[in-house]
């Protein structure tokens, strides 16, 4: 087949030859001319009048109505071509807008890097993936010099970049407290006073706080609002919930958070997560918080990494890789 | 550089819009526009006649040929007494107009011409210059 230009000259020829004979090779070449118009940017009106002036050279005497109607049908063009001219600002801007955002949630985490620390005898797995670009979760790890390490998770009710610039105010206002060693409860009390000074009362953040105490083998922790984890009891090989209560971050700065504690022994998990990984869905449907644990027990023989990874793969999937919320798991695993 | 004596048309009614678009278009083919052209400048025409019709108590829009040396153009000039456009940046980004752009409104004529300039004081009134040439 002979190569297709996209000039007057060939649309000419292949109306022509369509007229002629109605075949669907000319409109086969009629569609790859379209494909270069619209790579060229050509306005539908410019299409028009190129239709005109080929059926005024092949037929020079065309009755006077249709000249008038296929001028008629140019004027109504002018507008479309305007459109289409938008169109392609807009589809420019969007691309700068992504490259912005790519650039700032690439900021965003080295700004909200934390490194997994290593303890003897706790195997730790994190995964914490975005719905957008820019991550509304947070978690972070803190390591004192008692030994002790500090393990947060918080989340923003809101996703994408209002709820990721949020969580960098967070992260800062950690780095900031006095001591690397506090207690759950005085962490959360002043990032409590933190966030009701600083951020607007439509946003709410909430955040689970523990600490594990090597030494001892212990774990204290404090909600603020936080999506509940999970314990897991290896002798009696059960799941229950971690319940804790507390207020929302930022909603009363006077707010005092109670602290809990539990012994871990060997074999033990803590699972600490956020609503994006107990609010899957499939399809128009919820999962049911034990759907959640059954795919946790079902990975829980793997080192935590693993196993974080492999429950993630799991919802991941189950959502048609689509996610509609941050995810972040955090499993604990007490080795001896 | 040698201008064609201006024609303006009033616009105080509707129907006044439809003048100017005759006009403009007679312009624009004394100046040696195209089919195409004509109609975008006809289009373009109506946008800032329906703005005067629209938004103010009246005003004109004229017409001239520029012709110098290097080329043939026509320059549309509308100026209203009205109540003038505060933010000029926001009315000319993409998708402000009240029918939510695409396709019309001022950045729509923008795009129809080759030079496009807006001064307007508030109170006072605006002043639209739009010039294209002929290819
Ligand atoms: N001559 C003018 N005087 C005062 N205000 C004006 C004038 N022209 C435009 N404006 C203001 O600028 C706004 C934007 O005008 P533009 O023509 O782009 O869109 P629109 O008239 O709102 O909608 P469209 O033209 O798409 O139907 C108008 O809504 C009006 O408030
Ligand atoms: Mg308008």
């Amino acid at each position: 087949m002979e190569t297709l230009k996209p000039d007057a000259a060939n649309y000419q020829s292949l109306l022509k030859h369509y007229i002629a004979t109605q075949d669907e090779h000319s409109l086969y070449g009629a569609e790859q001319i379209t494909k270069q118009f619209i790579k060229n940017n050509i306005p539908p009106e410019e299409i028009v009048n190129l239709h005109i002036q080929a059926m005024a050279a092949l037929y020079p005497d065309l009755p006077e109505y249709f000249r008038h109607s296929m001028k008629f049908l140019l004027e109504t063009m002018i507008s479309y071509g305007i459109a289409h001219q938008e169109y392609h600002t807009l589809r420019e801007q969007q691309s700068e807008l992504k490259s912005e955002i790519a650039v700032a949630a690439n900021m965003q985490d080295t700004l909200l890097a934390t490194t997994k620390p290593a303890i003897d005898g706790l195997d730790i797995g994190v995964v914490s993936v975005p719905a957008h670009q820019m991550n509304g979760d947070y978690h972070h790890f803190v390591t004192g010099e008692d030994g002790s390490l500090g393990i947060a998770v918080a989340d923003v009710i809101g996703k994408g970049i209002p709820a990721a610039l949020c969580m960098s105010m967070i992260k800062y206002s950690m780095d900031s407290l006095p001591e690397r060693t506090m207690r759950p409860q005085t962490i959360l009390k002043n990032l409590n006073r933190v966030v009701e000074r600083n951020v607007e009362s439509s946003m709410f953040i909430t955040m689970f706080y523990a600490q594990y105490l090597p030494a001892d083998g212990k774990i204290r922790y404090s909600s603020a609002g936080h999506e509940p984890g999970f314990y897991y009891n290896a002798r009696e090989n059960r799941f229950e919930e971690i319940k804790a209560k507390g207020l929302v971050l930022g909603v009363d700065p006077d707010t005092d958070y109670r602290q809990y504690e539990r012994v871990l022994h060997q074999g033990d998990m803590v699972i600490l997560l956020t609503d994006g990984v107990t609010e899957c869905r499939q399809g128009d449907r919820f999962i049911e918080s034990e759907e959640v644990l059954d795919v946790i027990a079902r990975f829980s023989h793997l080192q935590a990494q693993d196993m974080v990874d492999k429950v993630y793969k799991h919802f991941e999937r189950l959502q048609n890789f689509r996610l509609r919320d941050d995810f972040t798991l955090i499993v604990l695993k007490k080795e001896v | 550089m040698t201008m064609d004596l201006q024609s303006c048309v009033t616009i105080e009614k509707e129907w006044d819009i439809v003048k100017a678009r005759q006009l403009g278009r007679e312009v624009a083919q004394k100046a040696g526009f195209g089919t195409v052209d004509q109609a975008r400048i006809a289009t373009a025409i109506s946008e800032l006649a329906r703005n005067i019709y629209l938004y103010t108590d009246g005003g004109k829009l004229c017409f001239e040929i520029i012709d110098n040396v290097e080329q043939k153009g026509i320059s549309m000039l509308s100026v209203d007494n009205g109540p003038g456009i505060e933010d000029i940046s926001q009315v000319m980004e993409d998708g402000y107009s009240t029918s939510g752009g695409l396709g019309a409104g001022l950045p729509g004529v923008k795009r129809l011409v080759d030079q496009f300039d807006i001064q307007s004081e508030k109170g006072k009134g605006t002043e639209i210059r739009a010039v294209k040439w002929v290819r």
